[in-house]
């Protein structure tokens, strides 16, 4: 549904973004994540058809951005990272002009912005004029006028920045209610977001795309290897000893003691799940197991990990 | 096209929902009804006996003066406000050819200017109830007015193109239509010829014949121009985006 091939954008000396290809499967939702400057905002103008790129091609829905724009557009709801809307519109003013922009056929166009309304909560201040709006409610409007007319293609550049708590989570749910309906690419350097919405995540740094994988792919590429995180009740000093007999076992790092309890990583080699040799051997020694889990990296760590690596083999 | 009207009617309503278009029309209309009571004084105490070079020409070269005030003001808001607070960037992923977007904000600048110079038409119309008269002077005499408010609503959308300060879109386009008005005023400083040539570029030597009423085809072929230049130009500067990119 999104195809990017080998896009690159300079601004004069500048290259905003380097040679960034992925695809983007119909119906998927994916996170493109990086940290502020990385080039997400570029990469999505240029699939929203803002400007076109240096070098390489986007196609978006089966038309290139740049030879064809206009059905390109047609294809994309955009909501622009520094949202601004016409403040001296009402709400149901500004999403009636936002239907003829975007060649809602009229016939549709009043049942389409009711949609649009409810979806995003904001049928409560349709005659309200946006400037009097606060800022989730304005960014809902932008929103709202993404998903206007059901676009197969959205692109959504941080559309949750500036928001509340309460509001993210919101925004969020209705980012997931689209699944599977519509393909939507979403930006973001708040990783719980990813996390809590995205199937598959891109990730780019300095211009660079340095990892496109599904979370779950990103986390078993990088783990160094089998973490099992432990506590148990017992003498800490006999735990260890005894534990680090067991084979496979190649390291075990204590966490804390507290009460008659220790808390440790074991490390483990090879592909082998030691668990249950694990568990039986704390429980023929008579003492309690009280917790035992795979350590998994958490996003955090994934996006760190391959920005250090990124950082050292690309240097900027 | 229909996103053009699209497009003016959202302009539309910005001048109107806001305090400056009626500030701005109030102005323009206290001035012109000023200079056309002050002249038509002048007029009728002077014995004045042809009305076109007697009455229609000073009116019209002082409604001149008004327009040139006046427009800079209402075209300088056309994009540098839209850059300024980042609404363009929607604009350009919707589904619209940026000829759409030119002629959208051209027009509704345009009507603007139409219905302040609507109104001037009173006057004439009262003391055509007193004194009725040969119209035809006074039409051409409109027609170079609107020609000459086209030509400088096209200059000032271009110069509003390239900045995204209001007030800077303002003041350089005074700057340039004040230029294409003083350039031919000193034939001290350049060669005879130049200055020959430069009389043919000079927007102000070609509304003379019209504010005497006099429609020469060359004059209006001349505005023509000079508006379709300038919108070639704003043309460019939207199109400069794509190698430049935005904020």
């Amino acid at each position: 549904m999104i195809v990017a091939e080998h896009l690159t954008k300079r601004f004069g000396p500048v290259t905003a973004i380097d040679d960034v290809s992925f695809e983007v499967r119909r119906g998927e939702i994916v996170g493109f994540l990086g940290p502020n400057g990385a080039g997400k905002t570029t990469t999505m103008r240029i699939l929203a058809g803002v400007f076109p790129p240096t070098s390489g091609r986007a196609i978006v829905a089966g038309y290139d951005v740049v030879a064809d724009p206009l059905r390109a557009r047609r294809m994309v709801g955009y909501f622009p990272e520094r949202i601004s809307l016409y403040l001296d519109m009402t709400v149901r003013e500004y999403l009636q002009y936002a239907a003829d922009m975007k060649d809602v056929p009229p016939a549709q166009q009043k049942t389409a912005i009711a949609e649009a309304a409810r979806a995003c909560g904001i049928e409560d201040v349709s005659h309200r004029l946006i400037g009097t709006l606060s800022k989730g409610y304005r960014q809902r409007v932008g929103i709202a006028q993404a998903i206007l007319g059901a676009p197969r293609v959205l692109i959504l550049d941080e559309p949750t920045a500036g928001l509340d708590p309460e509001q993210v989570s919101e925004i969020r749910s209705l980012i997931r209610q689209l699944r599977g309906d519509r393909t939507v690419i979403l930006s973001t350097h708040v990783l719980p977001e990813v996390e809590a919405t995205c199937e598959r995540v891109i990730i780019i740094n300095r211009g660079r795309i340095l990892a496109v994988d599904t979370l779950q792919g990103l986390n078993e590429r990088l783990r160094p290897r089998g973490q099992v995180h432990m506590e148990v009740e017992g003498p800490e000093r006999d735990v260890v000893a005894r534990l680090s007999e067991i084979p496979g076992v190649v390291q075990i790092d204590r966490c804390g003691a507290s009460d008659h309890a220790v808390t440790m990583v074991v490390s483990t080699s090879g592909e082998e799940d030691l668990r249950p040799s694990l568990a039986e051997a704390v429980v023929q020694a008579g003492w309690r197991l009280r917790e035992m889990r795979a350590v998994t990296l958490s996003l955090e760590d994934i996006f760190l990990t391959l920005v250090a690596k990124g950082g050292s083999s690309h240097p900027a | 096209m229909s996103k053009a009207l699209t497009i003016c009617g959202r302009e539309l309503r910005a001048y109107f929902t806001s305090f400056i278009a009626c500030a701005l029309i109030a102005v323009f209309l206290i001035l012109s009804g000023y200079f056309f009571y002050s002249d038509l004084i002048f007029f009728v105490l002077m014995g004045g006996f042809v009305l076109p070079s007697g009455l229609w020409q000073y009116v019209f070269l002082d409604l001149r003066m008004v327009t040139l005030l006046i427009i800079p003001l209402v075209t300088m808001r056309l994009f540098a406000e839209e850059k300024k607070l980042g609404t363009i960037e929607l604009l350009w992923t919707y589904p619209v050819r940026d000829g759409e977007i030119i002629a959208g904000k051209f027009l509704a600048s345009w009507l603007f200017f139409l219905t302040m110079v609507v109104p001037t038409a009173i006057g004439p119309a009262i003391f055509y109830r007193w004194h009725l008269f040969d119209l035809g002077p006074l039409a051409a005499a409109y027609l170079g007015l609107l020609l000459l408010g086209t030509a400088f609503v096209a200059c000032g959308m271009f110069v509003s193109s390239l900045t995204e300060n209001q007030v800077v879109s303002a003041m350089v386009t005074y700057g340039i239509l004040v230029f294409f008005w003083f350039m031919t005023w000193n034939e001290e400083v350049a060669d005879e010829r130049i200055i020959r040539a430069l009389l043919h570029l000079s927007l102000f030597d070609r509304f003379y014949n019209f504010a005497r009423g006099v429609i020469d085809t060359k004059d209006v072929v001349f505005f023509l121009t000079f508006t379709a230049f300038f919108l070639s130009l704003t043309f460019l500067s939207l199109g400069s985006r794509k190698w430049r990119g935005i904020r």
